[in-house]
Protein backbone atom coordinates (compact mmCIF):
# COMPACT_ATOMS: atom_id res chain seq x y z
CA UNK A 1 0.00 0.00 0.00
CA UNK A 2 2.04 2.81 1.06
CA UNK A 3 4.97 2.17 -0.30
CA UNK A 4 4.71 3.32 -3.49
CA UNK A 5 4.14 6.34 -1.70
CA UNK A 6 6.98 8.31 -3.95
CA UNK A 7 6.21 6.35 -7.56
CA UNK A 8 5.00 7.80 -10.66
CA UNK A 9 3.21 10.84 -11.66
CA UNK A 10 1.32 13.07 -8.79
CA UNK A 11 -1.73 13.82 -10.64
CA UNK A 12 -3.78 16.22 -9.72
CA UNK A 13 -7.54 15.29 -7.78
CA UNK A 14 -10.12 16.36 -7.11
CA UNK A 15 -11.01 15.68 -3.42
CA UNK A 16 -14.06 15.87 -1.79
CA UNK A 17 -14.91 17.72 1.74
CA UNK A 18 -16.63 15.38 4.47
CA UNK A 19 -16.25 16.96 7.22
CA UNK A 20 -14.56 19.69 9.00
CA UNK A 21 -13.28 19.55 12.85
CA UNK A 22 -12.13 22.27 14.47
CA UNK A 23 -8.99 21.57 16.68
CA UNK A 24 -8.26 25.15 18.59
CA UNK A 25 -9.86 28.48 17.47
CA UNK A 26 -7.33 29.36 14.93
CA UNK A 27 -6.94 25.59 13.77
CA UNK A 28 -9.14 23.22 11.67
CA UNK A 29 -9.11 19.44 10.41
CA UNK A 30 -10.31 19.07 6.99
CA UNK A 31 -11.78 15.43 6.32
CA UNK A 32 -11.04 14.69 2.60
CA UNK A 33 -12.37 11.48 0.29
CA UNK A 34 -10.06 11.32 -2.58
CA UNK A 35 -10.72 8.84 -5.35
CA UNK A 36 -7.57 7.16 -6.50
CA UNK A 37 -5.55 8.50 -3.29
CA UNK A 38 -2.62 6.10 -3.78
CA UNK A 39 -1.75 5.70 0.10
CA UNK A 40 0.83 7.42 2.08
CA UNK A 41 3.20 7.59 4.86
CA UNK A 42 2.66 9.23 8.12
CA UNK A 43 5.36 12.57 7.39
CA UNK A 44 4.07 12.62 4.14
CA UNK A 45 2.31 16.10 2.85
CA UNK A 46 0.14 17.18 -0.11
CA UNK A 47 0.05 20.04 -2.47
CA UNK A 48 -3.20 22.10 -2.44
CA UNK A 49 -4.40 23.77 -5.24
CA UNK A 50 -7.29 27.13 -5.17
CA UNK A 51 -8.30 28.61 -8.17
CA UNK A 52 -10.77 31.39 -8.75
CA UNK A 53 -13.55 31.76 -10.51
CA UNK A 54 -11.16 34.10 -13.14
CA UNK A 55 -8.32 31.45 -13.06
CA UNK A 56 -6.32 32.70 -10.93
CA UNK A 57 -4.45 29.88 -8.52
CA UNK A 58 -2.14 29.23 -5.79
CA UNK A 59 -0.38 26.60 -4.07
CA UNK A 60 0.54 25.33 -0.57
CA UNK A 61 1.60 22.67 1.05
CA UNK A 62 -0.19 20.58 4.19
CA UNK A 63 1.36 18.17 5.86
CA UNK A 64 -1.38 15.16 6.26
CA UNK A 65 -2.74 14.31 9.91
CA UNK A 66 -4.12 10.88 9.38
CA UNK A 67 -2.82 7.67 9.58
CA UNK A 68 -3.33 5.92 6.01
CA UNK A 69 -7.17 4.77 5.77
CA UNK A 70 -8.18 4.02 2.16
CA UNK A 71 -9.37 6.88 0.22
CA UNK A 72 -9.87 8.98 3.42
CA UNK A 73 -7.35 11.85 3.73
CA UNK A 74 -7.00 14.79 7.20
CA UNK A 75 -5.24 17.85 7.29
CA UNK A 76 -4.76 19.97 9.96
CA UNK A 77 -4.95 23.45 9.09
CA UNK A 78 -2.98 26.56 11.23
CA UNK A 79 -4.58 29.61 10.15
CA UNK A 80 -1.97 32.48 9.82
CA UNK A 81 -3.92 35.67 9.41
CA UNK A 82 -1.95 37.44 6.84
CA UNK A 83 -2.75 34.23 4.76
CA UNK A 84 -3.94 33.94 1.79
CA UNK A 85 -5.06 29.84 1.39
CA UNK A 86 -4.99 29.13 4.90
CA UNK A 87 -7.75 31.56 5.75
CA UNK A 88 -10.27 30.30 2.99
CA UNK A 89 -9.30 27.02 4.23
CA UNK A 90 -10.30 27.45 7.82
CA UNK A 91 -13.15 29.18 7.22
CA UNK A 92 -15.00 29.23 4.32
CA UNK A 93 -14.65 25.49 2.80
CA UNK A 94 -17.74 24.06 4.09
CA UNK A 95 -18.50 20.04 3.80
CA UNK A 96 -19.56 19.12 -0.07
CA UNK A 97 -16.86 21.13 -1.94
CA UNK A 98 -13.88 20.31 -4.00
CA UNK A 99 -10.42 20.33 -3.19
CA UNK A 100 -7.82 20.10 -5.39
CA UNK A 101 -4.80 18.32 -4.39
CA UNK A 102 -2.20 16.13 -5.10
CA UNK A 103 0.82 13.83 -3.22
CA UNK A 104 1.51 12.15 -1.53
CA UNK A 105 4.73 14.03 -1.63
CA UNK A 106 8.25 13.56 0.38
CA UNK A 107 10.01 10.35 1.25
CA UNK A 108 12.41 11.36 4.14
CA UNK A 109 10.35 12.82 6.79
CA UNK A 110 8.39 9.69 7.23
CA UNK A 111 7.95 6.35 9.68
CA UNK A 112 7.78 3.22 8.81
CA UNK A 113 5.55 1.24 11.12
CA UNK A 114 7.95 -1.82 10.81
CA UNK A 115 10.03 0.15 11.98
CA UNK A 116 10.92 -0.87 15.60
CA UNK A 117 13.93 1.55 16.24
CA UNK A 118 12.57 4.01 19.73
CA UNK A 119 11.42 7.19 17.95
CA UNK A 120 11.48 10.58 19.54
CA UNK A 121 8.87 13.32 17.97
CA UNK A 122 9.62 16.84 18.42
CA UNK A 123 6.82 19.34 18.03
CA UNK A 124 6.70 23.23 17.79
CA UNK A 125 3.17 24.12 17.23
CA UNK A 126 1.52 22.93 14.23
CA UNK A 127 4.40 20.93 13.57
CA UNK A 128 2.68 18.27 15.36
CA UNK A 129 0.63 17.69 12.41
CA UNK A 130 2.83 15.08 10.40
CA UNK A 131 4.42 13.63 13.91
CA UNK A 132 0.60 13.06 14.66
CA UNK A 133 0.01 11.04 11.92
CA UNK A 134 3.20 9.11 13.11
CA UNK A 135 1.16 8.19 16.55
CA UNK A 136 -2.11 7.44 15.19
CA UNK A 137 -0.21 4.77 12.34
CA UNK A 138 1.47 3.27 15.18
CA UNK A 139 -1.95 3.27 17.39
CA UNK A 140 -3.49 1.58 13.98
CA UNK A 141 -0.88 -1.10 13.34
CA UNK A 142 -0.92 -1.92 17.33
CA UNK A 143 2.99 -1.47 16.91
CA UNK A 144 4.87 -1.87 19.58
CA UNK A 145 7.78 0.52 18.84
CA UNK A 146 8.29 2.68 21.75
CA UNK A 147 7.58 6.57 21.05
CA UNK A 148 8.43 9.85 23.10
CA UNK A 149 6.49 13.05 21.53
CA UNK A 150 7.42 16.42 22.97
CA UNK A 151 5.20 18.89 21.70
CA UNK A 152 5.75 22.30 22.53
CA UNK A 153 3.08 24.96 22.22
CA UNK A 154 2.52 28.73 24.09
CA UNK A 155 -0.49 27.82 26.19
CA UNK A 156 -3.04 24.68 26.67
CA UNK A 157 -5.50 26.70 24.30
CA UNK A 158 -2.96 26.08 21.32
CA UNK A 159 -2.83 22.15 21.61
CA UNK A 160 -4.17 20.03 18.99
CA UNK A 161 -5.17 16.76 19.39
CA UNK A 162 -5.37 17.08 23.44
CA UNK A 163 -7.53 14.40 23.91
CA UNK A 164 -6.68 11.72 21.95
CA UNK A 165 -2.98 12.53 22.28
CA UNK A 166 -3.95 12.27 26.21
CA UNK A 167 -6.22 8.99 25.41
CA UNK A 168 -3.52 7.09 23.55
CA UNK A 169 -0.66 7.78 26.04
CA UNK A 170 -2.73 6.68 28.97
CA UNK A 171 -3.46 2.51 27.71
CA UNK A 172 -0.06 2.18 26.18
CA UNK A 173 3.47 2.55 28.29
CA UNK A 174 5.48 2.59 24.92
CA UNK A 175 3.89 5.97 23.91
CA UNK A 176 4.79 8.91 26.33
CA UNK A 177 4.07 12.70 26.06
CA UNK A 178 5.09 15.69 27.43
CA UNK A 179 3.71 18.87 26.92
CA UNK A 180 6.18 21.82 26.95
CA UNK A 181 4.39 25.06 27.58
CA UNK A 182 6.51 28.49 26.29
CA UNK A 183 3.98 30.82 27.32
CA UNK A 184 1.87 29.89 30.40
CA UNK A 185 0.50 26.22 31.75
CA UNK A 186 -2.85 24.79 32.28
CA UNK A 187 -4.52 26.15 35.95
CA UNK A 188 -2.86 23.83 38.84
CA UNK A 189 0.42 23.44 36.73
CA UNK A 190 3.77 23.33 38.49
CA UNK A 191 6.00 22.11 35.69
CA UNK A 192 8.22 24.21 34.05
CA UNK A 193 7.30 27.58 31.64
CA UNK A 194 9.31 28.07 29.10
CA UNK A 195 11.35 27.18 25.56
CA UNK A 196 12.48 23.55 25.66
CA UNK A 197 16.19 23.96 27.17
CA UNK A 198 18.86 21.56 26.75
CA UNK A 199 18.26 20.22 30.49
CA UNK A 200 14.44 19.35 29.83
CA UNK A 201 15.19 18.08 26.31
CA UNK A 202 17.84 15.64 27.74
CA UNK A 203 15.07 14.70 30.53
CA UNK A 204 12.13 14.46 27.77
CA UNK A 205 14.38 12.70 24.89
CA UNK A 206 15.70 8.97 24.47
CA UNK A 207 18.89 9.06 25.50
CA UNK A 208 21.69 8.92 22.90
CA UNK A 209 22.54 5.27 23.15
CA UNK A 210 19.26 4.34 22.71
CA UNK A 211 19.81 5.67 18.88
CA UNK A 212 16.18 6.76 18.95
CA UNK A 213 15.29 7.92 15.16
CA UNK A 214 14.23 12.05 16.04
CA UNK A 215 12.03 13.76 13.67
CA UNK A 216 12.03 17.40 14.54
CA UNK A 217 9.14 19.76 13.03
CA UNK A 218 8.15 23.04 14.16
CA UNK A 219 9.23 26.91 13.00
CA UNK A 220 12.82 26.89 11.76
CA UNK A 221 13.82 28.52 15.19
CA UNK A 222 12.40 25.75 16.82
CA UNK A 223 13.88 23.46 14.59
CA UNK A 224 17.03 25.04 14.59
CA UNK A 225 17.32 24.85 18.31
CA UNK A 226 16.08 21.20 19.20
CA UNK A 227 17.88 20.06 16.23
CA UNK A 228 21.22 21.40 17.35
CA UNK A 229 20.26 20.45 21.26
CA UNK A 230 19.99 16.93 20.20
CA UNK A 231 23.59 16.77 18.25
CA UNK A 232 24.63 18.44 21.23
CA UNK A 233 23.78 15.99 23.12
CA UNK A 234 25.23 13.15 21.21
CA UNK A 235 22.71 12.30 18.61
CA UNK A 236 23.64 11.16 15.30
CA UNK A 237 23.11 13.72 13.29
CA UNK A 238 22.16 11.29 10.51
CA UNK A 239 19.44 10.24 12.57
CA UNK A 240 17.83 13.78 13.32
CA UNK A 241 15.58 14.48 10.70
CA UNK A 242 13.77 18.11 10.04
CA UNK A 243 11.16 19.77 8.37
CA UNK A 244 10.49 23.47 8.81
CA UNK A 245 6.87 25.36 8.84
CA UNK A 246 8.05 28.74 7.75
CA UNK A 247 5.54 31.57 8.21
CA UNK A 248 4.90 31.67 4.48
CA UNK A 249 3.11 28.93 4.45
CA UNK A 250 0.55 31.09 4.14
CA UNK B 1 -7.65 25.31 -15.65
CA UNK B 2 -8.41 24.08 -12.30
CA UNK B 3 -11.43 23.39 -10.48
CA UNK B 4 -12.95 26.23 -8.56
CA UNK B 5 -12.79 26.88 -5.32
CA UNK B 6 -16.02 27.79 -4.45
CA UNK B 7 -15.55 31.35 -2.44
CA UNK B 8 -11.76 31.86 -3.21
CA UNK B 9 -10.46 34.95 -4.88
CA UNK B 10 -6.84 35.32 -3.95
CA UNK B 11 -5.67 38.05 -1.50
CA UNK B 12 -1.90 38.04 -3.33
CA UNK B 13 -2.93 38.54 -6.71
CA UNK B 14 -0.67 41.20 -8.55
CA UNK B 15 1.06 41.25 -11.75
CA UNK B 16 4.84 39.27 -11.49
CA UNK B 17 5.61 38.21 -14.51
CA UNK B 18 9.30 36.94 -12.74
CA UNK B 19 7.09 34.63 -10.94
CA UNK B 20 6.93 30.70 -12.10
CA UNK B 21 3.93 28.66 -12.37
CA UNK B 22 2.70 27.78 -8.64
CA UNK B 23 4.69 30.01 -6.77
CA UNK B 24 3.87 33.00 -4.38
CA UNK B 25 6.38 35.77 -3.33
CA UNK B 26 8.18 35.80 -0.28
CA UNK B 27 9.90 38.95 1.96
CA UNK B 28 11.48 36.68 4.48
CA UNK B 29 13.97 33.68 3.78
CA UNK B 30 12.32 30.42 5.06
CA UNK B 31 15.08 27.62 6.08
CA UNK B 32 14.33 23.82 4.70
CA UNK B 33 16.90 21.35 5.33
CA UNK B 34 16.51 17.80 5.81
CA UNK B 35 18.56 17.50 8.76
CA UNK B 36 20.37 19.95 11.70
CA UNK B 37 22.61 22.18 10.17
CA UNK B 38 25.95 20.71 9.76
CA UNK B 39 28.83 22.53 11.65
CA UNK B 40 31.56 23.55 9.34
CA UNK B 41 34.79 25.28 10.52
CA UNK B 42 36.70 27.58 8.46
CA UNK B 43 39.71 25.73 9.79
CA UNK B 44 38.41 22.54 7.95
CA UNK B 45 36.34 24.17 4.91
CA UNK B 46 37.48 22.78 1.76
CA UNK B 47 35.41 22.45 -1.76
CA UNK B 48 36.67 19.86 -3.80
CA UNK B 49 35.98 19.47 -7.84
CA UNK B 50 36.75 15.92 -8.54
CA UNK B 51 36.54 14.85 -12.64
CA UNK B 52 35.31 11.56 -14.26
CA UNK B 53 38.84 10.43 -14.26
CA UNK B 54 39.63 10.57 -10.83
CA UNK B 55 41.62 13.59 -10.95
CA UNK B 56 40.88 16.24 -7.92
CA UNK B 57 41.02 20.08 -7.79
CA UNK B 58 41.12 21.34 -4.29
CA UNK B 59 40.56 24.70 -2.60
CA UNK B 60 41.01 25.24 0.95
CA UNK B 61 38.98 28.48 2.49
CA UNK B 62 41.67 30.96 1.74
CA UNK B 63 42.35 29.77 -1.35
CA UNK B 64 38.57 30.22 -2.60
CA UNK B 65 38.49 33.61 -1.12
CA UNK B 66 41.49 34.53 -3.38
CA UNK B 67 39.78 33.23 -5.91
CA UNK B 68 37.65 36.20 -7.86
CA UNK B 69 34.42 36.82 -6.59
CA UNK B 70 30.86 38.09 -8.22
CA UNK B 71 28.25 40.02 -6.64
CA UNK B 72 25.08 38.79 -8.36
CA UNK B 73 21.08 39.63 -7.85
CA UNK B 74 18.61 37.01 -8.61
CA UNK B 75 15.19 35.59 -8.12
CA UNK B 76 15.35 32.37 -6.27
CA UNK B 77 12.07 29.67 -6.52
CA UNK B 78 11.68 26.96 -3.88
CA UNK B 79 9.74 24.18 -4.81
CA UNK B 80 7.67 24.53 -1.80
CA UNK B 81 5.71 27.20 -3.83
CA UNK B 82 7.96 30.42 -2.57
CA UNK B 83 9.73 32.97 -4.73
CA UNK B 84 11.83 36.12 -3.95
CA UNK B 85 12.97 38.35 -5.79
CA UNK B 86 15.92 40.48 -6.40
CA UNK B 87 18.20 38.63 -4.18
CA UNK B 88 21.66 39.94 -3.63
CA UNK B 89 24.39 37.27 -3.15
CA UNK B 90 28.29 37.18 -3.27
CA UNK B 91 30.21 34.24 -4.84
CA UNK B 92 33.12 32.62 -6.77
CA UNK B 93 31.60 31.73 -10.51
CA UNK B 94 31.94 27.97 -11.42
CA UNK B 95 33.29 29.16 -14.45
CA UNK B 96 36.04 30.21 -12.29
CA UNK B 97 36.69 27.34 -10.43
CA UNK B 98 36.29 25.27 -13.52
CA UNK B 99 38.65 27.41 -15.25
CA UNK B 100 41.56 24.46 -15.76
CA UNK B 101 39.94 21.34 -15.09
CA UNK B 102 39.85 19.08 -17.90
CA UNK B 103 36.63 16.95 -18.22
CA UNK B 104 34.34 15.21 -20.82
CA UNK B 105 31.86 14.60 -18.33
CA UNK B 106 28.03 15.89 -18.82
CA UNK B 107 26.54 15.83 -15.07
CA UNK B 108 27.55 16.88 -12.11
CA UNK B 109 26.92 15.63 -8.34
CA UNK B 110 27.15 18.77 -5.82
CA UNK B 111 27.67 17.01 -2.49
CA UNK B 112 27.70 18.56 0.76
CA UNK B 113 28.86 18.79 4.48
CA UNK B 114 26.15 16.66 6.51
CA UNK B 115 25.93 14.06 3.31
CA UNK B 116 23.30 16.10 1.31
CA UNK B 117 23.45 15.75 -2.40
CA UNK B 118 22.05 16.81 -5.57
CA UNK B 119 22.56 16.37 -9.14
CA UNK B 120 22.23 18.09 -12.27
CA UNK B 121 23.70 18.36 -16.00
CA UNK B 122 27.17 19.93 -16.16
CA UNK B 123 25.99 22.57 -18.40
CA UNK B 124 23.47 23.72 -15.70
CA UNK B 125 26.98 25.13 -14.01
CA UNK B 126 28.75 27.25 -16.30
CA UNK B 127 28.50 30.36 -18.91
CA UNK B 128 27.83 32.83 -15.96
CA UNK B 129 24.41 30.06 -14.40
CA UNK B 130 25.89 29.14 -11.06
CA UNK B 131 28.38 30.30 -8.08
CA UNK B 132 30.04 29.12 -5.01
CA UNK B 133 27.79 31.94 -2.67
CA UNK B 134 29.50 33.24 0.44
CA UNK B 135 27.44 36.25 1.46
CA UNK B 136 23.72 36.86 1.25
CA UNK B 137 22.69 40.58 1.54
CA UNK B 138 25.88 41.95 2.07
CA UNK B 139 26.34 39.35 5.17
CA UNK B 140 28.12 36.15 5.24
CA UNK B 141 26.21 33.41 5.05
CA UNK B 142 24.29 32.28 8.10
CA UNK B 143 24.79 28.51 8.30
CA UNK B 144 21.19 27.64 8.25
CA UNK B 145 20.64 28.98 4.50
CA UNK B 146 23.83 27.19 3.89
CA UNK B 147 26.87 29.25 5.71
CA UNK B 148 30.04 29.17 5.04
CA UNK B 149 29.46 28.72 1.38
CA UNK B 150 26.38 26.89 -0.75
CA UNK B 151 25.98 26.39 -4.28
CA UNK B 152 23.80 28.77 -6.01
CA UNK B 153 21.83 28.00 -9.23
CA UNK B 154 18.91 30.47 -9.87
CA UNK B 155 17.25 28.65 -13.14
CA UNK B 156 16.41 25.86 -10.84
CA UNK B 157 14.48 25.31 -7.99
CA UNK B 158 16.44 26.17 -5.28
CA UNK B 159 17.00 22.48 -3.91
CA UNK B 160 19.48 22.26 -6.61
CA UNK B 161 21.87 24.77 -4.73
CA UNK B 162 22.99 22.66 -1.79
CA UNK B 163 23.69 24.27 1.46
CA UNK B 164 27.12 23.68 3.14
CA UNK B 165 28.34 22.63 -0.48
CA UNK B 166 32.00 21.23 -0.22
CA UNK B 167 32.16 19.60 -3.45
CA UNK B 168 31.27 18.61 -6.96
CA UNK B 169 32.25 15.43 -8.52
CA UNK B 170 31.63 15.54 -12.37
CA UNK B 171 30.14 12.31 -13.93
CA UNK B 172 29.82 10.80 -17.06
CA UNK B 173 26.10 9.62 -16.16
CA UNK B 174 23.64 11.59 -14.47
CA UNK B 175 23.03 10.15 -10.52
CA UNK B 176 20.13 11.09 -8.85
CA UNK B 177 20.63 13.30 -5.65
CA UNK B 178 18.80 13.39 -2.09
CA UNK B 179 16.11 14.58 -3.19
CA UNK B 180 16.14 13.42 -6.55
CA UNK B 181 15.61 9.67 -5.18
CA UNK B 182 12.85 10.38 -3.08
CA UNK B 183 10.38 11.73 -5.44
CA UNK B 184 11.81 15.34 -6.75
CA UNK B 185 12.20 16.04 -10.61
CA UNK B 186 15.37 15.51 -11.56
CA UNK B 187 16.00 18.55 -13.93
CA UNK B 188 13.90 20.93 -11.32
CA UNK B 189 13.11 23.63 -14.16
CA UNK B 190 10.65 25.92 -12.06
CA UNK B 191 9.28 27.49 -15.55
CA UNK B 192 8.04 24.35 -16.35
CA UNK B 193 7.05 23.59 -13.44
CA UNK B 194 8.72 20.16 -12.49
CA UNK B 195 8.54 19.81 -8.75
CA UNK B 196 7.88 15.98 -8.88
CA UNK B 197 8.88 12.76 -10.61
CA UNK B 198 6.69 12.84 -13.67
CA UNK B 199 6.22 16.79 -14.26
Amino acid sequence: MARAAVLGRLIWRVARVAAVRDETPTARTLVLDVDGWPGHLPGQHVDVRLTAADGYSTQRSYSIASAPDGTRLELTVQRLDDGEVSPYLTQVLRPGDPLELRGPIGGWFVWHPEDATPVLLAAGGSGVVPLMAMVRTRVAHASPTPVRLIYSTRTPDTVLYRDELRQAAAGDPQLRVDLVYTRGGPAGWSGPVGRLDASRLATLAWPPGAAPGCFVCGPTGFVEAVANLLVDQGHDPQRIRTERFGPSGG
Amino acid sequence: MGTVSRGFGGRRRRHAPELPPGQYLVEDFPVLSAGPTPRVDLGDWEFTIATETGERHRWDWAAFRALPAESVTVDIHCVTKWSKLGTGWEGVSLDTLMDGVETSAGFALAESYGGYTTNLPLEDLLDGKAWVAFRFDGEDLAPEHGGPARLLVPHLYFWKSAKWVRGIRLLDSDEPGFWESLGYHDYGDPWREQRYWGD
